[in-house]
């Protein structure tokens, strides 16, 4: 099953290869990691998105709790949460391209944030399958470039992870 | 306080009460080096082998449950000290290694002896520091040791650029350590603890399996006296042996790959099983699968959450250091109300005596060929069950495993997790430098002993009355075994060609060497080594021994417990 864990560890050097080396060095999966410091900056939050059955996703939280850097893990798949990604997507836009993606964009409410003679830049954010929506909807040829976050994760109402 | 930072290192050291410090010097620690050479508070062991400095610190540690500390220079020294620091995180063992590095405008610079310690170490330890500025160094250091002993132990690394070993910088030694991202639950939950009781004291066939969590934790006392009570019976892992008497009567030997088949059967067909400290590892349970075959209740008592339920689903799990729950669970049986469970208890030690009859640890012994099993008997009456025994990795450690009868926790020094050959050697110095009128013998393998082999000159600087005890088969015995079973015979690789001789070579470093050839010279030989007349020098004794004795009983890689082969089977 796919979960998305958030934690919070001391944003010091090396927090971020010792979280990426376990999952490594243990064989877990991983699908995507985010990470930046908090408000408060002596922490970094970091998003994960793995998968796993009960017992393996159960073994990858203890583990991150058991790194000396990590102050706290949360398995926000474990309650009400919200998921978002952000992408970035480069698109041809000529000929007919140019209003097709237009059109496109704004279904996906995405904002074009960059114009150029051949091209838009469109940013889209969203859960990861509405992303993923959004490139089985346009044309595969009218795609030069994309790049995505990965997905941060907050957990809904008074569900809060803080210090 | 203005130091230097090779001064605040010391200091550290000294504030932590550090005793040895075993290292070997280099360019990176050199400011370090010469702080050691103005004290005397604690007293700095040259080996001859980085490998062989942190082994050394770990086996002090084993035999004190004190930090052990090593220091080694930047680059390959660091890089030699890397087996010896997997081998103690392996096994849980508080250690301190301190590491030179490059100064730090160097650092990435690919500068001369320069590597990324603390990348090359991270699965490996506990945890590490690079020390970047002089005024962390202290607090690092102190850290490092708090994080080191408390909870499940390890190794912590702490890697220190030259440059800040010159800087000065204004020396506090914090009085003790605050860590928001880490602290170790110790107390048990009591109504765990309750739970897991009541399950004991109703089971029909309880067992206890009790791991090196218990020496660790020196948990061995409320251990003992809980299985008295409760008068269930008791295996130790390889890690655990020593954590209850090996010579009482409730004491099944161990269990696993080599264990007893009393012990392993009764693991198999237990219904309430109490696991303490000890981590269901594969080669303590073998195949999950078929462990699995027989339904039982099991309570795990471990200080590391993340070893509860990572191989065996657990029922009840408490997480606490392992002596505080024992001790919580020994006032809570004296509580209670026992139950009448004697009938069914004393049917499941009928069966029990039943496997323990098939007597499965006999094995044929010879008149005119040395058994290593004879040996390791002979060597437990010869120092009367009390010494220290460490061994390297093989077959000789099985024996000494089986047949050493270790009465006390901290007597048995080994490299259970990662399997390292070459600590025989360095684990004895560690332990006798801790105790040094104690009897310290190394059991090893004439492929193990080779490995640390430059140790010799080490012992022959330091006096140490260290005992070897080598059981020369001519083979990698335990390889040879592995190939015997599983390929046919075909013996790639594992014979032991072009040896020294032993007896010699021990000379050559001014120690006494004895060749042993005849199973009537094995009991007169070990008397005098451990005589009055070798009480003060190192003896290095060659046993040469029957080269294709195997270790039964013997559980086959992937087998589940009770596919367990016995001598008589084969
Ligand atoms: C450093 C290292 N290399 C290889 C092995 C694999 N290995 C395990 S036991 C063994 C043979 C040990 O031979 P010896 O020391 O002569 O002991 P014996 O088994 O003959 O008692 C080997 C090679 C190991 N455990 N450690």
């Amino acid at each position: 099953m796919r979960h998305i864990v958030s934690l919070l560890m001391e944003n010091e050097a090396g927090a971020l290869s010792r979280v990426a080396g376990l999952f490594s060095a243990r064989a877990y999966n991983i699908e995507s990691l985010t990470v930046a410091p908090t408000e408060d900056e002596t922490l970094s939050r970091m998003t994960i998105v793995t998968s796993g059955s009960d017992e393996v996703i159960e073994q990858i939280i203890k583990q991150l709790n058991k790194l000396i850097d990590v102050v706290k893990v949360l398995d926000l798949s474990d309650g009400r949460h919200i998921e978002r990604e952000l992408m970035l997507v480069k698109v041809k836009a000529t000929g007919i391209f140019r209003e097709e993606m237009k059109r496109m964009s704004d279904i996906f409410r995405g904002r074009i944030i960059d114009v150029a003679d051949g091209s838009y830049t469109i940013e889209l954010t969203g859960s990861g399958s509405k992303l993923d929506a959004f490139l089985e909807a346009i044309d595969k040829t009218a795609i030069l470039e994309t790049v995505r976050t990965g997905a941060s994760g907050i957990g809904r109402g008074d569900r809060i992870l803080k210090v | 306080m203005q130091l230097t930072g090779a001064e605040i290192v010391i200091r550290c050291l000294q504030e932590e009460n550090v005793k040895f410090l075993f290292g070997y010097p280099g360019g990176a620690v050199l400011n370090i080096y010469d702080e050691i050479f103005k004290q005397d508070k604690f007293k700095h062991v040259l080996v001859r082998h980085e490998q062989a400095a942190v082994h050394a610190a770990d086996a002090y540690a084993r035999a004190t449950g004190e930090v052990g500390v090593a220091l080694v220079t930047s680059g390959p020294g660091a890089t030699n000290a890397v087996t010896g620091i997997a081998t103690a995180y392996m096994d849980s063992i508080p250690m301190v290694v301190l590491s030179g590095q490059v100064p730090t405008p160097a650092i990435g610079m690919d500068a001369f002896q320069e590597v990324d310690m603390v990348g090359i170490t991270r699965p490996c330890v506990k945890h590490n520091f690079l020390v970047r500025n002089i005024d962390e160094l202290a607090s690092t250091i102190k850290k490092a040791f708090y994080i080191a002993a408390s909870g499940r132990p390890g190794p912590v690394v702490v890697d220190i650029p030259k440059d800040v070993t010159a800087h000065v910088g204004e020396f506090v030694y914090p009085e003790s350590v605050q860590m928001r991202s880490y602290n170790p639950v110790l107390k048990g939950h009591s109504g765990q603890i309750k739970k897991a009781l009541k399950l004991l004291l109703e089971a029909k066939r309880p067992m206890i399996y009790a791991g090196g969590g218990v020496v660790l934790g020196d948990a061995a006392e409320p251990l003992t006296k809980l299985v008295r009570q409760l008068g269930f019976p008791i295996t130790n892992t390889l890690m655990g042996l020593g954590g209850y008497p090996a010579t009482d009567k409730q004491f099944v030997g161990m269990l696993g790959m080599h264990g007893t088949l009393e012990a392993n059967m009764a693991m198999q067909e237990c219904d309430v099983l109490l696991a303490v400290g000890a981590r269901f590892d594969d080669r303590v349970i073998g195949n999950p699968a078929h462990f699995f075959q027989n339904p039982r209740t099991i309570i795990h008592i471990d200080v590391d959450p993340s070893s509860i339920s990572k191989r065996v689903k657990v029922d009840v799990p408490i997480v606490g250091d392992v002596k505080s729950v024992l001790a919580d669970m020994l006032q809570l049986l004296d509580e209670t109300e026992k139950p009448h469970n004697a009938e069914p208890l004393k049917a499941w030690w009928q069966k029990i005596e039943d496997w323990r009859g098939k007597n499965c640890l006999k094995y044929a012994t010879s008149s005119d060929i040395i058994k290593p099993q004879y040996v390791i008997e002979k060597l437990w009456e010869a120092t009367k069950g009390d010494a220290f025994v460490t061994s390297d990795v093989g077959q000789h450690q099985m024996w000494a495993a089986q047949y050493y009868k270790f009465d006390k926790p901290r007597r048995w020094l080994n490299s259970g997790g990662l399997g390292t050959m070459g600590v025989g050697l360095p684990y004895a110095m560690g332990a006798q430098f801790a105790f040094p009128d104690a009897q310290v013998a190394c059991i090893t393998g004439e492929g193990s002993i080779q490995m640390n082999i430059q140790e010799l000159s080490t012992c022959k600087q330091f006096h140490l009355p260290i005992k070897v005890i080598l059981l020369n088969n001519r083979y990698l015995g335990m390889v040879r075994q592995w190939q015997e079973f599983f390929y046919e015979n075909r013996y790639s690789e594992s014979y032991v060609d072009a040896l020294p001789d032993f007896v010699k070579l021990a000379e050559s470093y001014g120690h006494v060497g004895m060749r042993i050839e005849k199973p009537g010279d094995v009991e007169s030989a070990l008397k005098e080594a451990f005589g009055p007349s070798n009480k003060e020098r190192f003896v290095f004794m060659d046993f040469i021994t029957d080269q294709k004795e195997n270790v039964f009983p013997m559980v086959p890689n992937g087998k589940g417990l009770s596919e367990i082969i016995l001598a008589e089977d084969l």
